[in-house]
């Protein structure tokens, strides 16, 4: 039985069921291109195994005409070309829904589903009539699934020619042409068969030429590339590779002598997180910008020598890609669960700068922020981006940037200075903000002086005196206390009369301005504020108070930023309200108006919400 | 309480200078804090005087140290230069950093045993393999002296610590290590004889990529007992008489004081004698294969190797392999590092 759908133009998700490692991502590029080609604003999360081939791999496409394009959760068209997921695939069917399968194949009868539509199209047959070898048999076949969903969907099939010519230029042009029938027979044969296009459609909206689709790895390599890092040390890991992989692109790009062959930047592949991140340590020490990408893992075996650079005033930019944790955990899942190991990461007291980016475009920004921070504070900074963030395509305006700019190099004496000194202490505040000068390696021969990382004083001097220690650690302290001012300001999003707030961060943001926009509509008002970096600033603090009741909206187990917050505010942890998503799929507006309704007692019968009750609120209590 | 005590800089009238117009003394650091004795303040002596030898300018050199009491000699030297005592075994990544940033930096690195051998054989291993331009000395005294005596991964079978059971496991010889790995420059020397290891070490900061010193190093607190195999008494009771040559001159200031096929004893701190062998008249130090054999031979004798055992001049350093710019990264204009507002305009165009 089909359930009339009323016609949802440029308002829909589709799923993509495949298997790994046959092309499948191409394909899905191609669609999700196509899609962002047509003006219309278009996300695509990449579900994929840990796994180089055969295994299940889901892509999923939300288009939304307002914008609004976090995880969908819910899906009007299932394409399910891998048989070993039918069964759970069709699960995730809305009622009324399509399902685009490889009629090859007969559906097993135990999956029947009788509240969804059937579209049968024997791709795999007709590519094996069309094609000739097993590979381009198997890959054509992917492609065709595309051409099947564009008959479907609408999807412009010029722009689709369009990409393929692009994408394989004057150089491949029979790859592109077989490419382009696969195309095609999927498209005809759906033209032909089913009833196009579907309710579910897309149509074309004022393309907008200052919007760009990028991930955010890319970003977090194009940001190191404009902040003029020379130094990158890194150890493979997922979802990190791509920075490495991006940066080593542009560089060969930008920074090579295009007669000599010569590079200005030198690239370690380390032989594990702890000398990548020595590695980096070394570098910026000798004055170089350096970083390493990495993960949650990475982060972990990382730990020592960050306590080291926190101790020893090194700066070093961490990008850390977060994935879904503990131990090796889902390496191929998202997650923000190295909020708290990165805050205070390494033994000791030490207390560390982290930037939150929220997309690809903030990844950009942020890195060229950490360096200039990490100078600027001599101490490590991390940029929490997350596996949703770095490997999935995102639509975002293009990156700008100012010629103007020049590295915040932090008070770093050059030889002229260091010749009139009489004497240069290492570890001697002068002006009272908590920031000592500090001197490189191979300058002037006044400038020496010992780093360690065992106890030293003002003066850099090997010490075990009570005094002399604690007086280094507590102007380290008012050092970092200072960044709060310095590191980016949350972000507001009011709305009239509110009384709840939100407090989220990173690659929450889509489902959490969805949410709220979705119960403002309904009769809710909430503020919305996203963190952006770490030690918060005082306004942080300010909006908890100015709230009956804050929800703190994140995606791991533990509420880690809310108990951030509850440390560094010292508002009671039990004042905030969790809202958590930790399965390792990027947050849904559903997760967080369940959560909201949940937790306030509030009802979404019909769609819409009843009076506000003042559920809730008597269980406050400020600190 | 401080474990590094400053030298008066004093200058007497009548010290010879060097090249540049600097004596022994400037390129001295505090006074060390080692035990009375210490081979490794021996080290620390050949360090200096290579240094001045060559006319290094002191502030052009990173000296970098992981933890232990190795780790703590470059305090000793050269104070006009930037040090880095960094974490147990993890200095040959501050140095790959270091280096990458700056490849005019003359780097010198000093470890230890349980730094290398132990929890930074890893770093040891990969640091070899980048072939960093580095001077890397390992101060080999077979124990952990900070945390009391505890066996390092270079003690030999049947060893004997002050307290407890004998070890029983084979060590790792850091020389035979580096061989196989591709180090590019491979010595051994003993502390106690500073006319064999200084112009090891002169010979070590003349090469061009990743340069090795292991220097026996006997720690005289814990591991110069009965039954010690690094003591002299358990050398002397296994020694074989077996002539053999020393290093290769590299500089003509370079000169050995004893005769080729001879054996040397050295004296130890205990007023005892071990005896230190030279290679043999044949050998070949450019001939990885044959330097192996010939130092696991001396190994399955109980005799230690000692002298330039491998070197290879022609091997491209870290930047050489990656086709680095000549000028140092750290030197390198911004304007020259970011593409600009231009570039990122066409760029984006890529991206739609």
């Amino acid at each position: 039985m089909r359930d009339p759908f009323l016609t949802r133009t440029n308002d829909f998700a589709l799923k993509i069921a495949t298997v790994n490692g046959t092309g499948s991502a191409s394909a899905n590029s191609l669609l999700m291109q196509a899609i962002f080609r047509m003006g219309i604003p278009v996300s695509g999360k990449n579900v994929f195994p840990s796994n180089i081939q055969g295994l299940p791999t889901w892509y999923e496409i939300r288009v939304n005409a307002d914008g609004h394009t976090a995880r969908s959760g819910e899906f009007e068209l299932l394409v399910a070309m891998n048989n070993a997921t039918y069964a759970g695939d069709i699960e995730e069917l809305r009622p009324g829904g399509w399902l685009l399968f490889d009629s090859s194949w007969p559906l097993p009868e135990s999956i029947k589903r009788d509240d969804i539509q059937y579209l049968g199209a024997p791709l795999a047959r007709m590519c094996a009539e069309a094609f000739h070898g097993g590979r381009e048999k198997l890959l054509m076949k992917n492609i065709a699934y595309v051409g099947a969903i564009a008959a479907l969907i609408n999807v412009d099939l010029d722009i689709i020619r369009t990409l393929l010519e692009e994408q394989f230029g004057a150089r491949k042009k029979a790859l592109m042409e077989s490419n382009y029938r696969a195309v095609a027979l999927g498209y005809d044969y759906a033209r032909a068969n089913f009833d196009c296009p579907l309710p579910i459609r897309l149509e074309h909206m004022p393309f907008r030429d200052d919007l760009i689709l990028i991930d955010g790895n890319t970003a977090l390599a194009l940001g190191c590339l404009y902040a003029g890092a020379t130094v990158g040390a890194w150890y493979p890991i997922t979802p990190a590779t791509s920075v490495m992989d991006a940066f080593r692109g542009f560089c060969n790009q930008y920074r090579k002598d295009p007669e000599t062959g010569e590079r200005r930047f030198y690239i370690a592949q380390a032989e594990d997180e702890l000398a990548a991140a020595g590695v980096v340590i070394g570098a910026s020490w000798a004055g170089a910008r350096a970083f390493t990408p990495t993960s949650g893992p990475g982060i972990s075996l990382m730990s020592e020598f960050i306590g080291l650079a926190y101790y020893a005033e090194v700066p070093a930019v961490f990008l850390d890609v977060q994935r879904t944790g503990p131990s090796t955990g889902m390496p191929t899942r998202t997650q923000q669960g190295d909020l708290l190991l990165c805050a205070y990461a390494s033994h000791g007291d030490t207390r560390h700068i982290c930037l939150y980016p929220a997309d690809p475009g903030e990844c950009f920004t942020m890195a060229v922020q950490a360096f200039d921070l990490a100078e600027r504070y001599q101490t490590p900074v991390f940029v929490l981006s997350d596996l949703d963030i770095g490997m999935n395509d995102w639509v975002c305006r293009k990156f700008e940037w100012d010629d103007s700019y020049r590295p915040d190099r932090g008070k770093v004496l050059d030889a002229e200075t260091l010749e009139k000194m009489d004497a240069f202490y290492r570890y001697l505040d002068t002006d009272g903000d908590g920031i000592a000068a500090r001197s490189l390696p191979g300058v002037h021969p006044r400038g020496a002086y010992f780093t360690r990382g065992s106890g030293h004083d003002r003066y850099g001097r090997y010490t075990e005196d009570s005094d002399a220690y604690r007086d280094v650690m507590d102007r380290i302290a008012r050092k970092v206390d200072g960044a709060a001012d310095a590191v980016p300001a949350p972000v507001l999003r009011r709305k009239d009369n509110a009384k709840y707030g939100f407090i989220s961060l990173g690659g929450c943001d889509a489902a959490v301005r969805e949410a709220q926009d979705y119960l403002a509509a309904r009769g809710v008002p909430v503020d919305y504020m996203r963190v952006r970096g770490f030690p918060f600033p005082a306004s942080v603090e300010e909006f908890i108070r100015g709230h009956e009741r804050c929800f703190v909206i994140e995606q791991n187990r533990d509420g880690q930023l809310r108990t951030l917050l509850a440390i560094e505010t010292g508002i009671a942890r039990d004042d905030l309200s969790s809202i958590l998503a930790y399965g390792g799929m990027p947050l849904s507006r559903q997760q967080v108006v369940d959560g909201f309704l949940a937790a306030t007692g509030l009802h979404d019968g019909n769609g819409m919400i009843s009076a506000p009750a003042r559920n809730g609120a008597g269980e406050r209590t400020t600190a | 309480m401080t474990t590094s005590i400053p030298k008066p800089r004093i200058r007497f009238r009548g010290l010879a200078t060097n090249e540049i117009g600097l004596t022994r003394r400037d390129y001295e650091g505090a006074m060390s804090t080692l035990c009375a004795g210490c081979g490794h303040d021996s080290i620390t002596a050949a360090i200096v005087r290579a240094f001045w030898e060559l006319s290094i300018p002191p502030h052009t050199v990173a000296k970098l140290s992981g933890i232990g009491c190795s780790s703590k000699t470059p305090t000793y030297f050269l104070r006009d230069a930037h040090g880095f005592n960094s974490v147990h075994g993890r200095m040959p990544s501050i140095a790959t950093g270091a280096n990458a940033a700056n490849r005019n930096l003359v780097l010198i690195g000093v470890s230890g045993d349980g730094d290398s051998l132990s929890i930074g054989l890893g770093q040891f291993c990969h640091a070899i393999r980048r072939n960093v331009d580095m001077l890397y000395i390992l101060e080999n005294n077979g124990v952990y002296g900070l945390t009391k005596g505890q066996f390092s991964a270079s003690a030999d079978i049947g060893s004997r610590p002050k307290r407890g059971e004998p070890n029983r496991q084979p060590p790792i010889d850091p020389v035979l290590l580096a061989l196989s790995l591709g180090a590019t420059f491979v010595a051994r020397s003993f502390s106690g004889d500073r006319d064999q290891l200084v112009p090891i070490i002169k010979a070590g900061l003349a090469h061009k990529g990743f340069a090795f010193i292991d220097v026996i190093s006997p720690c005289v607190t814990f591991n110069d007992h009965e039954g010690s195999t690094k003591s002299y008494r358990f050398t002397r009771e296994h020694k074989r008489e077996v002539v053999h040559a020393d290093l290769v001159p590299l500089r003509s200031e370079i000169t050995v004081d004893y005769p080729e096929g001879d054996t040397v004893g050295v004296r130890m701190h205990d007023g005892t004698t071990v005896r230190l062998r030279k290679l043999a008249p044949d050998y070949d130090p450019r001939d990885r294969d044959a330097a192996y054999a010939y130092v696991r031979r001396c190994q399955a004798e109980g005799e230690i190797a000692t002298g330039v055992l491998y070197l290879d001049t022609g091997a491209p350093d870290m930047h050489g392999i990656d086709n680095t710019t000549a000028t140092p990264l750290t030197e390198l204009p911004f304007e020259s590092l970011c593409p600009g507002s231009g570039e990122l305009e066409k760029l984006m165009a890529q991206f739609r």
